[in-house]
């Protein structure tokens, strides 16, 4: 894919290394303008360090990087005006309450949203007068979520947004999310939740020992072998499993053939969360150590 | 919003910050307070101090350890409190935070300053407002003593809190700020003559704690809220302002390259 000027952040061949250990190998992706990509990947694989090379916390060893126009190593503070980030981190002592605090940030900002409009976008307005420190994690997150938007930002990081929520607050996130990009927003999402990345993501890359192994939409991530339907079904000799581009005459020809003794059937379209083990698996250090264990043995 | 008026507003949050925080309130807002009346009712029965030979000139314990008391406040609103705040905020991702928002990094330190000075000069308020209307303790009435007391206490607020922003580095995490910095400031508070009285100190003790910047303010103090008759006590006989102002200036250079030097807004490792 060629660069445009339609895109928010590109990068080029992107590298960091700490001495002999590279950290981020090489890696090339754009996202365009109001688009959500998410950036997958195992802990350590690069994911972090490439977000915070863009949100300008880190330097980099090599490659080009644009956010918003502008190099983050050297954006300055109308640049940030620009962005909003949601650190994958947050601790503070909390003595403020969640009103104040938002409004305090709210006044960083040239344009900033409506505090209450999004104390209650983020579910908090029932504990808009609770002091931070007396939330939970769940809600403490939602917190950092509001900060993140608070200045309407054109483009926004969100690191590992969700962890700690209860599946009806990630539920209730995805709608702010939804929300978000209808107005406009891009949006960077690191997750280790493979549904979420699928709800909310347009197009996803996958990083894996600091190097990009597939990017593309989220329907076509993998490519087309790894979509082909799993057939599961138990029978006198046991469990089997077939990949099938045709399931439904393989499921007519197992009934055909087996009748009673069919059991336990079931047609399974992979999942993304499927796709990415086994994107992953494929290129990790330990599938290749088990290879060649495997080699000698 | 420009730079100063972020500041301000950075200003009025951290100062509502501050007296939420009771460990902060307990150990620099309300310890001289504390001190000074511990060391006012104790000794109340032991008579006077620095009483002359003819039985004149002494005061009450509470007039003697008032300016050492002030001197304490000047070091811990500044030293002890941001020093300590600074790291926590470090430890906990405030500062990262805030460093990925538009807020200018002067900003940011108006903010400090402006939370230090408004915290200090109230703590400082009460402490005299207790010394006289508790203790009975009489203050000067001659203006150029408040005057003295006002450069001494603003260069020596200053000079604290740039130490303070600059010693921030020394804790390697938020949870060890408080065991690194509170011994350091009690130390000195120690050797500059704020518990113990300074004459009473063995002279080489006493041109170690010269170095520091707490003798100086204390002395500074002294020279403002005791009797002319106690200036005899000081090193070389004279309260030496000229030596106060040098020190301390010195001080506050120190101060400020080392923060400046050293304060760290967006990392980089690179």
């Amino acid at each position: 894919m060629t660069p445009t000027t339609q895109d928010h952040v590109i990068v080029r061949d992107l590298r960091k290394t700490y001495g002999s250990f590279a950290a981020v190998d090489g890696v090339s992706f754009e996202i365009r303008r109001g688009e959500t990509f998410a950036l997958l990947g195992p802990n350590g694989a690069g994911k972090s360090t490439t977000i915070e090379i863009l949100e300008g916390y880190r330097g980099r060893t090599g490659g080009s990087v644009t956010v918003l126009g502008e190099d983050p190593a050297h954006a300055g503070r109308d640049w940030r005006a620009r962005l909003g980030m949601v650190l994958q981190s947050s601790g503070e002592s909390g003595n403020v309450t969640v009103r104040e605090q938002v409004a305090h940030f709210a006044r960083l900002y040239p344009n900033p949203r409506g505090v209450d409009e999004t104390i209650s976008a983020v579910g908090l307005t029932d504990k808009a007068g609770t002091r931070i420190k007396a939330l939970s994690g769940g809600q403490r997150r939602r917190v950092d979520v509001a900060l993140g938007v608070i200045g309407r930002p054109e483009l926004l990081f969100l690191d590992e947004p969700t962890t700690g929520f209860d599946p009806e607050a990630r539920h209730e996130f995805w709608e702010l999310i939804r929300s978000l990009k209808r107005e406009g927003t891009t949006i960077l999402l690191t997750t280790h939740y493979l549904d979420e990345a699928a709800q909310l993501g347009d197009r996803a890359g996958v990083i894996a020992g600091g190097r990009l192994i597939d990017i593309g939409r989220i329907d076509e991530i993998g490519g087309q072998a790894a979509r082909i339907p799993v057939v599961r079904w138990r029978d006198s000799s046991g469990l089997h499993e077939e990949r099938s581009t045709t399931p439904g005459a393989l499921v007519s020809r197992l009934h055909a053939t087996l009748g009673d003794q069919l059991r336990d059937l079931e047609v399974v379209r992979p999942s993304l969360e499927d796709i990415y083990l086994e994107l992953v698996a494929a290129h990790s250090p330990a599938a290749a150590a088990l290879e060649t264990v495997g080699a000698h043995a | 919003m420009n730079a100063l008026a972020l500041g301000v507003a950075r200003a009025r949050y951290e100062t509502r910050v501050y007296f939420r925080q009771g460990d902060t309130i307990l150990f620099t807002f309300l310890f001289p307070i504390i001190m000074l009346t511990i060391f006012s009712v104790a000794f109340s029965s032991a008579g006077n101090i620095g009483t002359l030979p003819d039985g004149s000139g002494g005061i009450a314990p509470a007039a003697f350890y008032l300016p050492g008391m002030i001197a304490a406040g000047i070091l811990l609103s500044g030293v002890q409190n941001l020093a300590v705040d600074i790291a926590v905020e470090r430890g906990d991702g405030t500062l990262k935070r805030l460093a990925g928002t538009p807020l200018p990094v002067v900003s940011y330190f108006i903010g400090k300053l402006g939370q230090v000075f408004a915290t200090s000069i109230l703590q400082i308020v009460l402490l005299i407002a207790i010394a006289h209307f508790a203790f009975g303790v009489e203050l000067p009435t001659d203006p150029a003593k408040w005057a003295t007391f006002v450069w001494i206490y603003a260069l020596g607020m200053i000079t604290s809190a740039v130490l303070g922003i600059a010693l921030s580095r020394v804790p390697r995490s938020g949870k060890s700020a408080t065991a690194v910095i509170i011994p350091i400031v009690l130390v000195l508070q120690f050797i500059s003559g704020v518990y113990l009285q300074f004459s009473m100190l063995p002279v080489w003790l006493q041109n170690f704690a010269s170095v520091f910047p707490l003798k100086w303010i204390a002395q500074g103090t002294r020279s403002v809220f005791l009797p002319a008759s106690f200036e005899t006590q000081e090193q070389g006989d004279v309260w030496n302002l000229t030596g106060v102002a040098v020190v301390l200036g010195i001080w506050l250079v120190v101060g400020a390259v080392a923060a400046l030097v050293t304060f760290r807004w967006i990392r980089k490792d690179s």
